[in-house]
């Protein structure tokens, strides 16, 4: 005989297989779709891992994408763990972008370190400050979390145009010859540059290696903290922490200032890192916050497999700009990233039950059993 | 205020209100059937893209054209939706990032833009439009002609669709067990209505709504494909539905007031006030972040409208 049935816990190879099985099989239905529109799967494939790892400069590229999806990624990945969705990590990414280049301009000419952590905490404040409006809305007002952090990421990809394009705001160029003919951000000066390590032909950027160390810090918060775990039981069970006590309307305004300062460094690290210029246009286009979604996702929620997801992401971003064009599609890295998205969830179900041979013993249902996913209004 | 920049609100406030009535009429569908669809924004592009190259494609009479495109339009819709319904309602996974994935997925950087250059319609020029109807022949009457009887076919579609949804909720049988199957699957169950059939064909209807959304775009605001044309109307018919708390008669009112505000700017400056443009493009937004917070302290003190069930999953064997 044959049953399928609950699996108590999760076992912890799927927990690694799983998302591996979700890549295959995205890449499986995702070269479907290009088979059917008349594209040649293998051939564009072979075009994406070129583009990304092997060919010049490629992998050093695909770090460039890989940096800001890590920090976007991680404030997902803790935010979603514990329940509370903060998708407004573009918009906070960009606000970001403008206090670090804010600071930038403003503290150009002192010691580099100095600068890097005056600009790293410009960007974190000002995603922060950008997170606490739904956070403190959604801990004290109820206020839907989910749509007042998206709302805010339009809000604040306009306050960006408008200090470059419709004002003569402090980040404006209003003096270079070419800022006459096209309205552009003041670029930093040259000394305010994050420093890259040098590997040969590759540069790691210093947001990676940060986003990196970060990462670490989060899983100890998450594992030995008690704020951490308090995390833990609000996002596995609202109800046991409201019965133990825990204080949790502060632990959701914690959980989404952390998150929305993450998505802040995302936004430091395209100035400091790579652009050294709030461009909006730019910024609006990769749009690192959404794709943070999938990183997050995609790692199941933790920080240290969010470092590794991010290089995969990156690379796959990275693709799809190098080859946007007639051939390629750049419509194909988000339907890629759906399939991908798709994937995982319905692999965690697959992972949630198992099949068994043979006479199945009655059972009664436990304590144990893994709560059915849950979902706050 | 002059009579003209009255009508000329209104109009403009029923044609940007126009795509928000249907998707948030499809969203509040699946949400009273407890399935929260955030892939909104996806099927409305999606929807959008197919119908525009559905009419473009197409040869044949006008009107024919227009109606396959607008079905084509409402069956891409359809057909994301089936995937986030799979996903919710029979695996069972978490509905917010199954929604989410259903954005990314059909998204502005998704298959609506990788559809739309695979077909090409990227920089085409629409063919076919709906026009303006003058209905009784007296769209001539000053304010209320131009505002209620010289509108195009979809806008009177939409009214009929939302006088037909709130009769279906609130008059008929199968609105009754769908209101109960979002509030208590459990005794919904019991009573004999089979909660996974409801659930599937609401998303379902609620995805070809929300085609039928972007379908507007294309055929009726701007008659071109932009990758992510619709800037977030698919979110804001989300926060839509909660404002209305869950009725579709408050939910004509909010569209057409958003509809108001997204075309606030354009029309305050041909009338001659200078203000940035992105102030303008801001408010819907932030008017969206305002009302939200606002219906929210409604709802906490008197919690009306929500359905009990939203964003759970049914599992009859664990009972």
């Amino acid at each position: 005989m044959i049953s399928i049935e609950r699996n108590l816990v999760t076992p912890r190879w799927q927990r690694v297989a799983l998302p591996i099985v979700s890549l295959v099989m995205a890449s499986i239905i995702a070269g479907i779709v290009l088979a059917v529109s008349g594209h040649d799967p293998i051939g564009t494939y072979q075009q994406i891992y070129a583009a990304s790892f092997t060919a010049d400069g490629a992998l050093t590229a695909t770090f460039i994408y890989a940096t800001p999806l890590l920090f976007t990624g991680l404030g997902v990945a803790i935010a979603f763990r514990m329940h509370v969705w903060n998708i407004g990590g573009e918009g906070q990414l960009y606000m970001g972008a403008v206090g670090a280049s804010g600071v930038g301009l403003l503290l150009g000419g002192w010691p580099l370190p100095i600068l890097i952590v005056m600009m790293a905490l410009g960007g974190a404040l000002a995603g922060l400050a950008w997170a606490l409006i739904p956070g403190l809305l959604r801990a004290y007002l109820r206020t839907n979390e989910i749509l007042v952090s998206l709302m805010l990421n339009y809000v604040a990809g306009l306050f960006m145009y408008y200090l470059i394009y419709d004002s003569t705001s402090f980040w404006r160029d209003l003096t270079s010859p070419s800022a006459l003919v096209f309205p552009q951000g003041k670029d930093l000066l040259p000394s305010s540059n994050w420093p890259g390590i040098v590997l040969g032909s590759f540069t790691l950027p210093f947001g990676f290696v940060l986003g990196a160390v970060l990462a670490a810090l989060l899983l100890a918060l998450f594992r030995f903290t008690r704020f951490g775990f308090e995390m833990r039981v609000m996002g596995d069970s609202p109800a046991a922490a409201n019965y133990a006590g825990m204080r949790t309307r502060r632990t959701i305004v914690a959980v989404m200032a952390l998150s929305g300062a993450l998505a802040g460094l995302a936004g430091a690290s395209q100035i400091g890192d790579f652009g050294h210029v709030l461009d909006p246009r730019g910024l609006e286009q990769a749009g690192y916050g959404y794709t943070g979604i999938v990183v997050a996702a995609l790692a199941m929620y933790n920080p240290l497999a969010v470092v590794i997801v991010s290089i995969l992401i990156g690379a796959l971003t990275n693709a799809g700009f190098a080859l946007q064009g007639p051939t390629f599609p750049i419509g194909l890295v988000g339907t890629m990233e759906g399939i991908i998205l798709f994937s995982v969830l319905g692999g965690e179900f697959l992972g949630r039950y198992r099949i068994r041979f043979g006479r199945t013993p009655a059972r009664a249902p436990s304590l144990d059993d893994e709560p059915g996913a849950e979902v706050a209004p | 205020m002059n009579a003209d920049l009255i009508v000329s609100i209104a109009v403009s406030a029923i044609a940007y209100g126009t795509p928000l009535v249907l998707a948030g009429l499809g969203e509040l569908l699946a949400e009273r059937s407890g399935v929260l669809n955030l892939g909104v924004e996806g099927m409305m592009l999606m929807g959008a893209v197919t119908a525009f190259f559905v009419s473009q494609t197409l040869g044949g009479p006008g009107l024919a054209v227009l109606i396959a495109a607008i079905i084509a339009a409402a069956l891409a819709g359809a057909a994301l939706a089936l995937i986030h319904a799979f996903l919710s309602i029979t695996v069972r996974v978490n509905q917010i990032v199954s929604g989410l994935a259903l954005t990314i997925f059909a998204g502005t950087i998704g298959l609506s833009s990788y559809a739309g250059q695979v077909w090409g319609v990227g920089g085409q020029h629409g063919v076919h439009q709906l026009v303006k109807l003058d209905v009784l022949g007296l769209s001539g009457v000053p304010i209320v002609g131009p505002i209620l009887l010289n509108q195009d076919a979809f806008v009177y579609f939409s009214w009929a669709l939302v006088a037909l949804v709130t009769y279906y909720l609130f008059r008929t049988r199968f609105g009754l067990y769908l209101r109960a199957v979002g509030e208590s699957p459990r005794s919904a169950d019991a009573m004999g209505i089979n909660v996974t059939r409801y659930r599937y064909v609401h998303t379902i209807i609620g995805g070809a709504f929300a085609g039928l959304g972007g379908a507007y775009f294309t055929l009726a605001i701007a008659p071109i494909w932009t990758d992510g044309l619709t800037a977030g109307d698919g979110w804001i018919a989300i926060a839509l539905v909660i404002f209305a708390f869950w009725r579709p008669d408050l939910l004509v009112v909010g569209a057409y007031l958003f509809g108001a505000l997204s075309s606030l700017g354009f029309t305050l400056q041909t009338h001659g006030v200078q203000l940035p443009s992105e102030f303008f493009s801001s408010l819907p937004y932030i008017m969206t972040v305002v009302v939200l917070a606002a219906a929210s302290t409604t709802l906490a003190r008197r919690r009306i409208g929500t359905p009990a069930a939203l964003g759970v999953p049914y599992v009859r064997e664990e009972s």
